[in-house]
């Protein structure tokens, strides 16, 4: 077809093992083509491939790449670089990385145009201006004299935009150009991808492991799985159709509503009374009013950087406190971990982001989930090893996983791992901070499954803290909105989501995509 | 652009005001514990210097007169007292000024630690971009293999095989460093060739080592994948977007590369008689000859201070993220 900018055919590429096996493609001008996978489906492998690059340790098997009519794979070192600079561009997901430290954000901008063009410094500066002005950047003027280290990382994103638009290239790849950032942001940067392809008349690919974003942008979507195709098509069909059972689990993950169980009580189990906390003195957190009710899942949303983490961690006895009250079943709660007697701490477990940072590499699942056991409830030998059994029951993963160590296990795993070690205590209350936000779709459902149900086997109470407000749509009782260090909205997530009160909380959930169709349409 | 203003000085002089002051403190510390050390050592300048034929009262007399019967602590204020008005005292050994002693000393060791720097360090230094550069091929595994190989070796030894072959069976050159100095260029190429190579063999391993090792770091970076995704060629990645962000890198290890050769040249000034500040300050602390010693001292944690400073210094000003405010105006 003429209109074709990319077209890929039956490309296998191996490491030790496939990477990538028998894909084929064809991006249109004027079209975003969607690659949607979890992590370890080959997509980065993919995009690389796109530009003719195999990272260090990989090799092509079979298959062809042709971007703008030249076979990628059958050119010369040379050749292949003269396409990378005229034809194609690419965005990667950390703009913070991708820009190299030392030099200033005009002349990397325009790099490409003094290489390829000759054009004058002063000519290069008017470009880059231009460019900085069509993207929104602030003082566009003065931009390009900035360091990468001096602007945000969503003008960062902008500025690399800008960059995959100086050599007017036929394509560009969107390697998760907005993983990094806000929902806010983020809506901004979609925005931005949807007018430039429209504007330009480019292809684009966009990949990324976030349904509800490729969906509102890509015109037709690629489902990848362990470095296969599950299936193609256009997006309206795929959400509405699909044909395959993971992309029928995809769909379903984003969009089903599992009505929360409400618990029978709701007397607040912590209360947070005008309390504020932070680091150094300085605080990060202040005028904190918030009841978690028994038995109830309270969601604390907001932007990174406004204070979510801190609150939590300031309930854990983990951050100075600085003013207010805390009260655990109605009897003050000390501030320190250290002056909270072992009961207390007990009844408090924490999880954390990253389980590959909770866990001690060098600790054996045994090891990680018996000491909370022994520590709290004095439990050890073969009472400890039926308990053992029994949690590793709860959170649904096989008992011979004890004797393994954390390294060997996936993110879910661990994180399961991780759940276990704070259910060994029999807290009262858990909080979760993002801990979902490091796994994949499916995975992330499966963990939130989980809670659910643990949460009917027993009487848990849950402060989740997340930024992804589909999720917390699904499930959450109450929703507290923070922003810059304050809540600005507390009431019941129905409340939240179908008559919210303050405007920020109305910004959030206008940028937090969603699969129904024309969203995306509604906000250009 | 905004002139600069004070909060953008600001990390520089923080950074030349708390280096300043970590730098006298490990000075004193340095200076107060090689004159405990010394005073530790059994004997005394007294006894070394009367030998075998001491009489108890002619060492009570010299120890008078060179103030040895003075309490420790006393000794090292006084001595700490003169010496930061730039007075070090006189050679308890030969009663000749230490400053005397000290400074052709100190120009022969720096004539030969500087001549082995000129050639270990675009040796070291180039060998490790190239390692880098052609990374795994049989050029970067012998390099790895000789430079693990050189670096297990002790320094002595590495000088005393040069001495063996060069010296001993070959006959090219002086196995000893002798001094008096005379008959111009070709007499001091003589003497110093053997102490240099052995300078360069031992220290370029470690510099080697440091420098493919920030080489790799900065080409396996996101700008540099975007940089060869943006189509620029291979020769300008790595001269205008790998190298300068492994330049505050590559400084550091050659300016500490000069400091560590400072302390090798201790070893290989003994090894081949050289006549320089290392050997004085082990022939000094053999005739137990305190002021010598504690001078020596002094120098050698002077120059190692100052090229750590040098080396974090020259860092700071090579990156534009410490030059730089965080957020620009």
């Amino acid at each position: 077809m003429e209109n074709t900018v990319l077209s890929i055919e039956g490309l296998c590429i191996n490491a030790r093992a496939p990477i990538l096996q028998d894909i084929s493609l064809q991006v249109r001008r004027g079209e975003i083509f969607g690659v949607i996978g979890e992590s370890g489906a080959g997509k980065s492998t993919l995009a690389m491939a796109m530009v003719g690059l195999l990272r260090a340790g990989c090799h092509r098997v079979a298959g062809k790449v042709t971007l703008a009519g030249q076979s990628l794979f059958d050119l010369s070192q040379l050749q292949l670089e003269q396409v990378r600079r005229r034809k194609v561009s690419y965005v990667a997901q950390s703009a913070a990385a991708a820009f190299n430290p030392f030099y200033r954000l005009g002349d990397q901008v325009t790099e490409l145009a003094a290489l390829e063009l000759g054009t004058p410094l002063a000519e290069r500066r008017k470009m880059a201006e231009g460019l900085f002005r069509e993207l929104q950047l602030p003082n566009p003027e003065t931009f390009g004299m900035r360091y990468p280290h001096q602007v945000s990382g969503g003008q960062l994103q902008r500025a690399m935009i800008a960059m995959a638009l100086i050599n007017d290239p036929d394509l560009i790849i969107f390697d998760e150009p907005t993983t990094a950032l806000d929902v806010t942001t983020q809506l901004e940067v979609m925005r931005l991808i949807r007018k430039i392809v429209t504007a330009r008349g480019c292809g684009a690919v966009y990949i990324s492991h976030d349904l509800a974003v490729v969906a509102q942008l890509a015109d037709r979507l690629m489902v990848l799985r362990h470095g296969k195709v599950v299936e193609t098509g256009a997006t309206r069909d795929l959400m509405e159709s699909p044909a395959q059972d993971y992309t029928r689990a995809l769909v379903a993950a984003k969009t089903t509503t599992s009505p929360p169980v409400h618990a029978e009580t709701s007397v607040p189990i912590i209360a947070l009374r005008d309390f504020a906390a932070g680091y150094g003195g300085v605080s990060t957190v202040r005028d904190i009013n918030l009841d978690l009710s028994a038995g109830h899942i309270t969601c604390l949303v907001g932007e990174s950087g406004s204070g979510k983490t801190t609150l939590a961690r300031a309930i854990a006895g983990l951050v100075d406190v600085h003013g207010g009250t805390a009260t655990f079943h109605g009897k003050p709660l000390a501030p320190r971990i250290e002056s909270r007697p072992r009961e207390a701490r007990r009844r408090l477990q924490y999880i954390h982001q990253l389980p590959d940072l909770a866990l001690n590499p060098r600790q054996k699942v045994r090891e990680a989930i018996g000491r909370p056991l022994a520590f709290f409830g004095g439990v050890t030998g073969a009472a400890a090893e039926e308990r053992l059994r029994m949690l590793m029951r709860d959170v649904e993963l096989p008992e011979d996983l004890l004797d393994r160590s954390p390294g060997s296990l996936s993110g879910g795993q661990k994180q399961r791992i991780c759940i276990a070690r704070a259910l060994a205590a029999d807290p009262e209350v858990l909080i979760c901070d993002e801990v979902t936000s490091a796994l994949d779709p499916l995975v992330e459902e499966s963990v939130i499954q989980l809670l659910l149900r643990l949460m009917q086997t027993r009487p848990l109470t849950l402060l989740f803290i997340t930024h992804n407000l589909g999720l917390t749509r699904r499930f959450a009782h109450e929703v507290a909105v923070m922003q810059a260090g304050r809540i600005v909205e507390f009431a019941p997530a129905a409340q939240i989501f179908a008559a919210p009160q303050q405007a920020y909380t109305r910004t959030l959930l206008e940028a937090t995509p969603m699969m129904a169709r024309g969203w995306m349409e509604a906000r250009l | 652009m905004n002139l600069p203003s004070r909060k953008q000085l600001s990390p520089m002089r923080d950074f030349i005001v708390s280096r300043g002051v970590s730098g006298a403190v490990s000075l004193l510390l340095v200076t107060f514990l090689v004159f405990v050390g010394t005073a530790l050592l059994p004997g005394d300048t007294a006894s070394a210097l009367l030998g075998q034929n001491a009489t108890p009262e002619a060492l009570a007399a010299l120890r008078r007169d060179l103030g040895l019967d003075q309490p420790l602590l006393l000794r090292y204020l006084g001595w700490f007292a003169h010496a930061v008005r730039g007075d070090f005292g006189t050679s308890l050994a030969s009663g000749r000024a230490v400053s005397e002693v000290l400074l052709p000393r100190l120009g022969n060791s720096l004539l030969l630690a500087s001549v082995a720097a000129v050639f270990l360090l675009p040796v070291a230094v180039g060998g490790g971009i190239a390692a880098a550069i052609w990374q795994d091929s049989w050029f970067d595994r012998l390099l790895g293999f000789t430079s693990m190989l050189f670096l297990a070796m002790p320094a002595f030894l590495v000088g005393y095989i040069l001495i063996y072959v060069f010296a001993v069976r070959m006959g090219w050159f002086p196995s000893m460093s002798v001094a008096p100095f005379f008959g111009g260029a070709a007499a001091w190429i003589n003497i110093l060739a053997l102490p240099v190579i052995s300078l360069v063999i031992i220290g370029q391993a470690h510099t080697m080592k440091l420098t493919r090792t920030a080489i790799l770091a900065v080409l396996a970076t996101d700008y540099v994948l975007m940089a060869e995704v943006k189509g620029i060629s291979r020769r300008r990645i790595i001269l205008r977007h790998a190298l300068p962000n492994a330049l505050s890198a590559i400084l550091s290890i050659s300016i500490l590369t000069v400091a560590y050769l400072i302390v090798d040249v201790v070893v290989i000034e003994m090894v081949f008689s050289y006549p320089g500040l290392g050997k004085l300050m082990v022939d000094s602390v053999s005739y137990r000859d305190l002021t010598v010693v504690q001078a020596c001292g002094l120098l050698f944690a002077l120059i190692f201070i100052g090229m750590n400073f040098l080396a974090d210094f020259l860092a700071l000003l090579v990156n534009p993220r410490q030059r730089e405010p965080a957020r620009g105006a």
